[in-house]
């Protein structure tokens, strides 16, 4: 059984399909890509599975269950989380504190505990403090965690972003867009991440322009065009795939001999 | 650092339990200035916390009439104690604002502000046109101080009505603020407070990670009201009436200021803001009709030398470790 399925999922924007009718299914432990040239709909898509905006129609299935139009928060208790495109985090918290508070799903305490320091409540504290110091380590961030994140340089934030993802304990990470504006040398670091993520048992779904990157660090890669999927595969297949190579760069006018 | 501030907040209870009614004791009318800045603070405090999520709510005048009709009607109809009127009163707001708190508080940034801006002038309406409940526009008169509250054959607290009514009063006021206060401080520096700080930062990033964002708003504002229950319960017995207009919409505005003014990072804005103004507000009655005149341009100033609140002038002892310091590009705006 795949780890999730989505099925027909349509979104429409008044008279706008973004996305049209995509099916697909992620496998446990893969790292599955989404491509497309702007305005595919991958954003949507992304934001569909997760839950950040209600399907018109169609489901995503996730380990047998309909999550099609869940909350996002149910979404994400259930293990799927995802990181935002845009650098965004908690800019006024330090990049520890950051972490720390994205455990939130692990607390055993109640919000009466929080509120008088039950035992529950303090070993929580201690323990997600421990944990999002692992994780700042493991993503190379162990230098900057007390630094306000609002001042971290912008190399960072995004891997902050993933270490926010990360202590949520995902089953199923989505990543948006996690290399864009990286030169080759911070790609490689990310991709180096990526697929260190994925070995801790982690399924990852990303949204990504970076081509060379995508065809690098994916098992498979599914293409959308105009809200449609207009291919699914290994990396190789889509390289050689004809109606990508049409997306991408255009089709000849056989007519005019173009 | 622990114990400076220990002592701080030894000094602070010295001054505010002690010093300030010894000395104030027979001036009753400034008593009742302080009495009634240490309620408006408690109410102020519920203004202060919605916008530690990040909302601005400017119905907490609102929240104070209900409560405050909830005390005067259990008290005046049912012929409850004021003790158990204060309970009731929470119990209403906290209601309320839960059942209004539901629809309202899915709307963002301005539009919140506006439709709360609204539940002030609803509240004193609602107050108006029901007087079978309410006793309409002529209020509820002559309401009796409070009787002593017995809990086990132990008197606590004395019937106010054989001790100095403006001190007990006074003490009953800085016990509720005391309280509110304690509560408040407790909430920010628990994991509630990181909670909170998440939703004023990015409520699509806490959900993103399972915080159950729209139930800890709800949360919030249902604390804020419960604030503004005790501070309305409160102001009626110490006022011995209410009136549809006992709370107004410049006061839900003056509740905003109070806590804009004194500082957003710091729970203790505020109190600081609440008694700085009002207090300052009230010693400026001598000069008539210029008293709204230069209230305003304190106002103004603060606003200008003061940008992040009373609490952000650079006294090393003042210093909270959640002071929130705005981004440095937030920042440049609003330089000039």
């Amino acid at each position: 059984m795949p780890l999730m399925e989505v099925k027909n999922l349509t979104k429409r924007f008044g008279g706008l399909i973004a996305v049209n009718d995509v099916s697909f299914s992620v496998k446990e432990g893969e790292i599955l890509s989404i491509i497309g040239p702007n305005g595919a709909g991958k954003s949507t898509l992304f934001k569909l599975i997760s839950s950040f905006l209600p399907a018109t129609s169609g489901q995503v299935i996730y380990q047998g269950e309909d999550i099609t139009s869940m909350s996002p928060h149910l979404v994400a208790r259930k293990g799927i989380i995802r990181t935002f495109q845009e650098t965004t985090i908690f800019r006024n918290m330090t990049v520890i504190d950051n972490v720390v508070v994205a455990h939130h799903l692990q607390s055993k305490a109640s919000l009466l505990g929080f509120f008088f320091g039950s035992p529950a409540a303090r070993s929580d504290e201690a323990r997600f403090r421990e944990s999002a110091s692992e994780i700042l380590d493991y993503l190379g961030l162990q230098d900057v965690k007390e630094m306000k994140a609002s001042t971290l340089p912008h190399g960072y934030l995004r891997a902050l972003g993933i270490a926010i993802g990360m202590a949520a304990r995902p089953k199923l990470l989505l990543l948006d867009e996690p290399f864009a504006g990286m030169n080759s040398d911070e790609t490689a670091h990310a991709m180096q991440m990526v697929r260190g993520i994925r070995d801790r048992g982690v399924t990852v779904l990303l949204v990504e322009h970076d081509m060379s990157a995508v065809m690098n660090i994916s098992d498979r890669i599914v293409v959308l065009n105009f809200g449609k999927k207009i291919a699914e595969g290994e990396p190789a297949a889509i390289q050689s795939d004809e109606a990508v190579i049409e997306a991408y760069l255009g089709r000849e006018d056989e007519e005019v001999g173009y | 650092m622990k114990l400076k501030k220990i002592a701080l907040a030894a000094l602070f209870l010295l001054v505010y339990l002690v010093v300030i009614p010894l000395a104030f004791k027979s001036k009753t009318y400034f008593l009742g200035v302080l009495t009634t800045a240490s309620v408006l603070s408690v109410i102020s405090a519920g203004v202060w916390l919605i916008f530690y999520i990040g909302r601005i709510n400017m119905g907490q005048g609102g929240f104070a009439l209900v409560g405050g009709y909830a005390s005067a009607i259990l008290i005046s109809r049912l012929g409850c104690s004021f003790w158990t009127s204060l309970v009731g009163a929470i119990i209403v707001t906290v209601l309320i604002s839960i059942l209004i708190g539901m629809p309202l508080l899915r709307l963002k940034g301005v539009y919140f502000s506006m439709i709360t801006l609204s539940l002030t002038e609803t509240a004193r309406l609602a107050a108006q046109c029901f007087p079978a409940l309410t006793n309409g526009p002529k209020g509820i008169l002559n309401l009796p101080l409070p009787g002593a509250l017995t809990i086990g054959g132990v008197t606590l607290i004395p019937d106010f009505a054989t001790v100095d009514k403006h001190l007990a009063l006074y003490y009953l006021g800085a016990f509720l603020l005391i309280v509110v206060f304690a509560v408040l401080y407790r909430i920010v520096n628990s994991r509630l407070g990181w909670l909170f700080r998440s939703l004023q930062q990015n409520e699509d990033l806490a959900s993103s990670f399972g915080v159950n964002v729209p139930r800890l708003r709800v949360i919030a504002l249902a604390i804020c009201a419960a604030f503004a229950g005790v501070g309305g319960a409160f102001f009626v017995t110490m006022q011995q009436s209410i009136y549809p207009a006992s709370f107004t919409f410049q006061d839900s505005t003056n509740f905003l200021l109070y806590c804009f003014l004194g500082g957003l990072g710091s729970v203790w804005g505020a109190i600081v803001g609440t008694f700085v103004l009002f207090i300052s507000f009230e010693m400026l009655q001598g000069f008539n009709q210029y008293q709204p005149l230069i209230y305003s341009l304190i106002m103004i100033g603060l606003m200008l030398w003061l940008p992040n609140g009373l609490m952000s002038l650079k006294l090393p002892w003042l210093r909270n470790r959640f002071f929130c310091v705005p981004d440095p590009q937030d920042e440049g705006k609003e330089e000039r």
